[in-house]
């Protein structure tokens, strides 16, 4: 199977769904609009990730953090995202630890203590491990 | 708190829809870009679909596709010349002009640029209107 090492688009499924949700009931969305739409919201991450950038750069930071999201909505005029997307990172956060902790829960339950011990090590270092992938990719990809 | 049990339950009601692996390509494509936190990952992506409920209701409520209880391409593309928080969208959401009246204007261009002052004979060429 071919891949596309760099498909921009977003899944059409999802963005009508999204779409028929926000719209009151039996609305018809052009396909044109519908792929328009899509469009945007790729534009739309690639202006926000941009703007993020900035501010984790101002902040003399490699890596992007929640707060640089934040402030770039502020800056891009979208302010109204701030507070549900504040409310859905205080869940979403909650989520992560929940599984955290499942997964720990889980390997107390398994057989060598060696097990464990690695296993342990590595769910701590799930979040690090991101940013460090992301490091690695950056040196093997060719630009 | 039931809601927020069927959001983390996964479904129509989950936190997130948009796939996060699909956002952290997008991202990775700007250049300037190292590294992005998981938090962050998130956040973009949540961003994403409040853009697009956002993008899709203001240009309904606002746009002409209603009479026929339709959101179309020219409803999107006015709000993207019309309103401020949407015009970087301006140049990926552009207005359409029918053929015969952007030949009319490559014509008086043209005229324009002969003449020198351009003639003011053709007064039907009115600023462009888009079709709806």
């Amino acid at each position: 199977m071919a891949e596309r090492p760099e498909d921009l688009n977003l899944p059409n499924a999802v963005i009508t769904r999204i779409i028929k949700e926000a719209l009151p009931d039996g609305v018809n969305i052009s396909k044109e609009a519908r792929s328009a739409i899509s469009r945007a919201a790729s534009v739309f991450v690639l202006y926000a990730t941009s703007c993020a950038n900035n501010f984790a750069m101002k902040g003399k930071r490699k890596t992007l953090n929640a707060g640089d999201v934040l402030s770039a909505m502020e800056e891009m005029e979208f302010q109204r995202f701030v507070a549900p997307l504040k409310e859905s990172l205080e869940v979403y956060r909650r989520e992560q630890k929940g599984k955290k902790e499942a997964r720990k829960d889980k390997d107390k339950k398994t057989d060598s203590e060696e097990q464990d011990k690695s296993r342990e090590e590595e769910n701590d270092d799930d979040d690090e491990r991101m940013e460090e992938e992301e490091q690695n990719d950056e040196e093997e990809v060719d630009n | 708190r039931g809601k927020m049990a069927a959001r983390l339950s996964g479904g129509e009601n989950r936190l997130v829809s948009l796939p996060l692996s699909r956002i952290r390509v997008i991202m990775k494509s700007s250049p300037e870009v190292s590294s992005i936190n998981q938090d962050a990952l998130f956040l973009t992506a949540k961003a994403t679909e409040l853009f697009v409920q956002y993008l899709a209701t203001y240009s309904y409520k606002h746009g002409r596709g209603k009479e026929k209880n339709a959101l179309t391409y020219s409803d999107l593309s006015h709000t993207a010349e019309e309103c401020e928080t949407f015009q970087f969208l301006a140049d990926i959401l552009p207005k359409k002009i029918l053929a015969s009246k952007y030949l009319k204007m490559l014509e008086k261009e043209k005229r324009d640029g002969e003449v020198g002052e351009g003639d003011e004979d053709e007064e039907e060429d009115e600023a462009v209107e888009d079709i709806r």
